[in-house]
């Protein structure tokens, strides 16, 4: 977000004095409560362990050393990875195709398909797992009754085969309207000149996606992204609503989150569920800045 | 004075909180050329499908809404049952447990209106300095701030909780609504309308006639950033209206859930067997009124998501 300063940045240069500082004091009072302290603590916390014996005592670097070979941290880690690896191109794939519909003009009922598609991100992810979760399930879902009915035998979206790509499917429920919104605001900015100019070219509806709006889309796609990326690495809502419907499929470590959930809960873990929650957090800040630098040369290409 | 001004130029803030994100006099208009493009029947299926995807869900929970117990299980999943009993059912999820419901709905619009609207103001004053102010350290506090929007709120879950629980005020109100009150992605929108919107030679006009800072704020700066206010209020009242991993974490008192915590426990209890009477429309009827507050606000409020976006995006 460094362009920030650019955009906010007031032309005029008032003299500097303390006033700008009182008023956003408030927000990094509320920040430092709600997200300095936390993380502080957390990361100071992971630095001792509780025994039976001898109470709370320092060890270090030593849940650290735990967490990188926890086979069910692990476990959890390359879940989450091979959902973002799927998951992600194709919702925003999805996206960036009906913002590109969308905006070329060529369909009716655009007003009512831009609300249609971004209707479910009104939707709590609660309840959409637990409407999708019911859709999955042989009780009364859509599934079973599909099967019923066509004498199919449909696999069961909620088995231990089913259930990632099951969840993938809530997930894109979800935010793909979002994400086409963003897109679609972006191509909505385009300045006409840009059009005129490469229709003075003699460029093609093609020629002028390809030319015009995919350059334009950059920032936009980037940003849709790095919060989709973000979203998969602290996945948590959707399985664990779903795995009341599919115990035998989700396990209490099926995602890092739900990992450190669990040990928190355990008094004997508590140190160790934060050491899980620091280096969840510092993998999700990695891999979000190896995309963006990912990005950033591509630009500079 | 500083009163006249602020209403004369209301009309030109408000125009801008539209589409905050595009520079107006370039912006393309809804129909780019007179004539209509010709439609084209493939993008059209396309579109169509599309919408069936994200529409259906929602059409299968209503339809199913309708249904009593013994009907969803005899009834054809896509279509009414034979009888309608959506009111039967609204009864029954109210009257559920002495009214857990509406306790668990209370305490979801308490946690919201109380957090979005603590947050958002925070986010305007914010805002507005980052804006409009020039301070010591704000650069600093700029670079912090700006970075943490990519912080994501589940993340900080686990280690809220831990402290929380060290300072012993887990399972109270106050450990949903503190957390709540922090909005990164609020502060940077709230920046990006303060300086769209509010014009420095108003603030200079105001400072000559000798009103103070917070004045001037209240007066002149907020009637102008009202849009965008509303804007982020918006979000952070659906964010905190969906919030569940924190909540989940935070409270084991039931009279304390909000209903995303308590409309999943009620289908973990009914699921599992734990809940003698399996009653699934209690669970579907719930759900289905909980979302009906947010579908509203997105049909008769979407300007101002469709500029929260476009500011988010566009402004890079």
């Amino acid at each position: 977000m460094g362009a920030v300063s650019t955009t906010a940045a007031a032309p005029r240069r008032p003299a500097r004095n303390w006033t700008g500082l009182v008023f956003v004091a408030p927000f990094l009072l509320v920040f430092g409560c709600g997200v300095v302290a936390p993380l502080a603590y957390a990361a100071g916390l992971s630095l001792y362990r509780d025994q039976l014996i001898g109470g709370r005592s320092f060890v270090g670097l030593e849940n650290y050393a735990d967490v990188a070979t926890d086979p069910q941290f692990l476990d959890g880690v390359g879940r989450v990875a091979l959902f973002l690896v799927v998951q992600v191109p194709i919702m925003i794939g999805l996206a960036l195709l009906v913002a590109l519909v969308l905006d070329s003009g060529r369909v009716r009922g655009m007003r009512f398909m831009r609300l249609g598609i971004f209707m479910p991100y009104a939707v709590p992810s609660v309840v959409a797992a637990l409407m999708w979760g019911f859709i999955y399930g042989d009780r009364f879902g859509l599934v079973g009754q599909i099967n019923a009915a066509t004498g199919l035998a449909l696999p069961s979206p909620l088995s231990q085969t089913w259930v990632l790509p099951a969840i993938g499917n809530v997930v894109t429920w979800e935010f793909v309207g979002y994400n086409m919104l963003i897109l679609y605001a972006a191509l909505r900015a385009i300045p006409e000149e840009l059009y005129e100019a490469a229709a003075i070219d003699g460029a093609g509806e093609i020629r002028k996606a390809l030319s015009v709006k995919l350059p334009a889309l950059r920032p936009a796609l980037w940003v849709a992204t790095l919060f989709s990326i973000i979203g998969s690495f602290q996945l948590f809502n959707e399985p664990n609503v779903l795995k009341t419907l599919a115990p035998g499929s989700i396990s209490t470590h099926f995602t890092p989150n739900m990992y450190a959930y669990q040990l928190a809960f355990n008094a004997n873990q508590v140190t160790y569920s934060a050491a899980v929650a620091v280096v969840l957090g510092l993998i999700t800040i990695v891999v979000a800045y190896a995309a963006q630098r990912m990005t950033a040369r591509q630009e500079s290409r | 004075m500083t009163d006249t001004a602020a209403t004369s130029s209301a009309p030109a803030g408000r125009a801008a909180a539209t589409a905050p994100g595009a520079p107006a006099p370039r912006r393309r208009a809804e129909a780019r050329s007179p004539r209509r493009p010709r439609t084209n029947l493939v993008l059209q299926a396309l579109m169509v499908l599309m919408v069936v995807y994200t529409l259906l869900p929602l059409y299968w929970l209503t339809v199913n809404a309708t249904k009593s117990n013994g009907e969803l299980f005899r009834s054809n999943g896509l279509w009414l049952g034979s009888e309608i009993s959506l009111w039967d059912n609204i009864v029954a999820t109210v009257t559920y447990q002495d009214g857990i419901y509406l306790t668990w709905l209370f305490n979801t619009a308490l946690y919201s209106v109380a957090g979005a609207v603590g947050a958002t103001v925070i986010c305007a004053w914010g805002g507005y300095a980052l804006a409009k102010f020039e301070f010591p350290t704000k650069r600093l506090v700029r670079a912090i701030v700006f970075g943490a929007i990519t912080i994501p709120a589940t993340a900080l879950a686990v280690p809220t909780f831990l402290l929380f629980a060290e300072l012993g005020i887990t399972n109270t109100r106050l450990a949903i609504i503190i957390p709540a009150l922090v909005s990164p992605f609020g502060l940077y929108l709230m920046t990006v309308f303060a300086a769209d919107s509010v014009p420095d030679s108003l603030l200079d006009a105001a400072k000559i006639d000798g009103a103070n800072a917070w004045t001037t704020f209240w007066r002149v700066s907020f009637r102008l950033m009202a849009p965008g206010f509303a804007t982020v209020l918006l979000f952070n009242l659906v964010h905190t209206w969906n919030n569940y991993f924190l909540p989940l974490i935070m409270l084991n008192d039931p009279s304390l859930y909000p209903l995303t915590v308590g409309l999943n426990q009620l289908n973990s209890q009914v699921t599992t067997g734990a809940n003698l009477q399996p009653v699934y429309n209690v669970v579907l009827t719930g759900s289905l009124l909980a979302i009906v507050p947010l579908i509203a606000s997105f049909l008769f409020l979407q300007r101002y998501w469709q500029s929260g976006l476009a500011a988010g995006s566009v402004k890079q």
